[in-house]
């Protein structure tokens, strides 16, 4: 692969949070990304929406490096994630830097995912005090601080089997905020909760997007909630950007037939 | 002779014979623990020469007799110059048998642990030795504990080969009282029980006991 193309870091005043360049991911033979270009601003709420299958998780996992990518280079903060400069040229990055650039980015799974012998607290010291080695008083001023944000303070000693899913995946925002990250990820976060506590889960979201300045990307199903907070909205349709815009235009006025008949068919089912 | 009085005679050979028997037992299961937790991970390993040790080990010692790899560790090691006592070969026999069956366990135990979980612990971009020690181990532990309980009285009664090499471990002291009194029924009745003793009234319950400590761990309780 000819790397010549892409920068070894973006320049000065051309420097997104987030940078696809001509991103490629397939399994096999099967192409789930497509030459993908997407740029996400600092302090920007981006949201991806699309059919089952177009790459939206893909995207995301990929910046969290779950996944390697094909072609292409990801910049994150100006510096190339999955790469890096050897003699002048963009080389496969050594694990030390990818395990460097990763703890940059903070993700939130569809299934939680905590630690089950760890309680509410002891999951949001895990990394600030392993990886980041912070002294564990102030890891544990910092995840209480954070555990009191998403309003799960008085459950700090409880074990994940203790709490619902909502309080869980509170408790998971917590955990990966505690990293203190530049990009969050929200990969369908709300999607294996009970309809009743979606409601606890948004609010903490909101609260983010409304209180910091964090960059975030976010899939969701849930056309409403993306509507109301996002900065944009991006429409993926087999592993291409079909359609992108600010929430009022492309719910609005989407400008693709596949963005109408995708809006519809949400429309009817929900 | 009633069996009250072949106890009060024998009695304390049979004692004596019994914690030797949890001598072998003790250091036995330390080491099939401790290879089993090496070669468990071993065989998970990216290097193949630390996955090529590991397969060859659990491939030897689960493909052969145990009484084979006693007498190659007590008679056929001296060949090559290493001299063991014969306590030491017992317990590291029957500790290296039963650990490779604990491999698998280990392997299997760590394979189980859900997707999720590690790529929860790489997305907190913990490096791989923290994650495995940290989140992915102890889950494990709580997965194969009950195997475990099992594979650990395999390795009691495995303890009892020991006496072919003169280990003068419970086994071999009823055979020793029935090769000179000639009473079988008594001789190895005795053993019987307490080898069933001390599985079903020690291990047992020191198992479930760390089952049920792993479980409050997990908040289960
Ligand atoms: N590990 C994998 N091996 C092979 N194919 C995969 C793998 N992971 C994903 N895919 C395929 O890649 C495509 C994109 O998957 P992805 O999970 O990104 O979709 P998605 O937009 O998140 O869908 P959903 O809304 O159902 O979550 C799908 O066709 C999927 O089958
Ligand atoms: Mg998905």
């Amino acid at each position: 692969m000819d790397m010549s193309a892409y920068p070894l870091e973006l320049p000065e005043g051309d420097r997104p949070m987030v940078r696809f360049m001509n991103v490629t991911k397939s399994y096999g033979t099967l192409t789930v990304l497509d030459d993908l270009d997407l740029d996400v601003a600092e302090g920007e709420m981006v949201t991806v929406i699309g059919p089952s299958g177009s790459g939206k998780t893909t995207v995301l996992r990929m910046l969290m490096t779950l996944e390697t990518i094909n072609g292409g280079v990801i910049y994150v903060d100006g510096k190339p994630l999955t790469h890096m400069e050897r003699d002048g040229r963009l080389v496969p990055a050594n694990e030390r830097y990818l395990r460097e650039m990763r703890a940059s980015i903070g993700m939130c799974f569809q299934h939680f995912n905590l630690f089950p012998h760890m309680t509410a607290l002891q999951n949001c010291m895990e990394g600030p005090v392993q990886v980041l080695r912070l002294p564990k008083a102030e890891a544990r001023d910092r995840a209480e601080e954070l555990l009191s944000m998403v309003g799960m303070i008085e459950k700090k000693d409880q074990h994940p089997s203790r709490l619902s899913g909502g309080q869980q995946q509170r408790v998971a925002i917590a955990r990966a905020l505690a990293m203190r990250p530049k990009v969050m990820l929200f990969d369908e976060v709300t999607s294996a909760l009970d309809p009743e506590v979606i409601g606890e889960v948004t609010t903490v979201i909101r609260k983010l997007v409304a209180e910091h300045n964090l960059t975030m990307l976010m899939v969701t199903h849930q056309m409403g909630f993306a509507r109301d907070i996002s900065d944009r909205v991006c429409f993926f349709y087999s592993g291409k950007i079909e359609e992108q815009g600010p929430p009022d235009q492309l719910f609005g006025n989407p400008q693709r037939e596949r963005t109408r008949q995708f809006l519809s068919a949400v429309k009817d089912a929900g | 002779m009633p069996i009250w009085e072949f106890l009060a005679t024998y009695g304390w050979r049979f004692l004596g014979g019994a914690v030797v028997t949890a001598e072998q037992f003790i250091l036995a299961a330390l080491v099939a623990i401790t290879v089993a937790l090496l070669a468990g991970l071993g065989k998970l390993s990216g290097n193949w020469l630390i996955r090529g040790t590991a397969v060859v080990y659990i491939e030897i010692f689960r493909g052969t007799s145990l009484l084979v790899q006693l007498y190659w560790i007590f008679f056929v090691l001296p060949l090559f110059g290493i001299n063991l006592d014969k306590f030491t070969a017992g317990f590291l026999s029957v500790g290296l048998n039963i650990g490779a069956y604990g491999a698998e366990l280990v392997r299997g135990a760590i394979r189980s642990v859900p997707k999720g979980q590690w790529e929860a612990a790489y997305a907190l971009s913990m490096s791989p030795t923290k994650r495995m020690r940290r989140i992915i181990l102890p889950q494990a532990l709580a997965i194969m504990l009950p195997s475990w309980g099992n594979l650990l009285i395999e390795l009691l009664k495995g303890t009892a080969l020991v006496s072919l090499i003169s280990v003068a471990d419970l086994m071999f002291e009823a055979k020793q009282i029935n090769a000179s009194t000639f009473l079988s029924a008594e001789a190895f009745g005795t053993a019987l029980v307490v080898y069933y003793i001390l599985a079903r009234f020690l291990v047992t319950p020191f198992m479930r006991g760390l089952e049920r400590a792993m479980a409050r761990r997990l908040g289960r309780t």
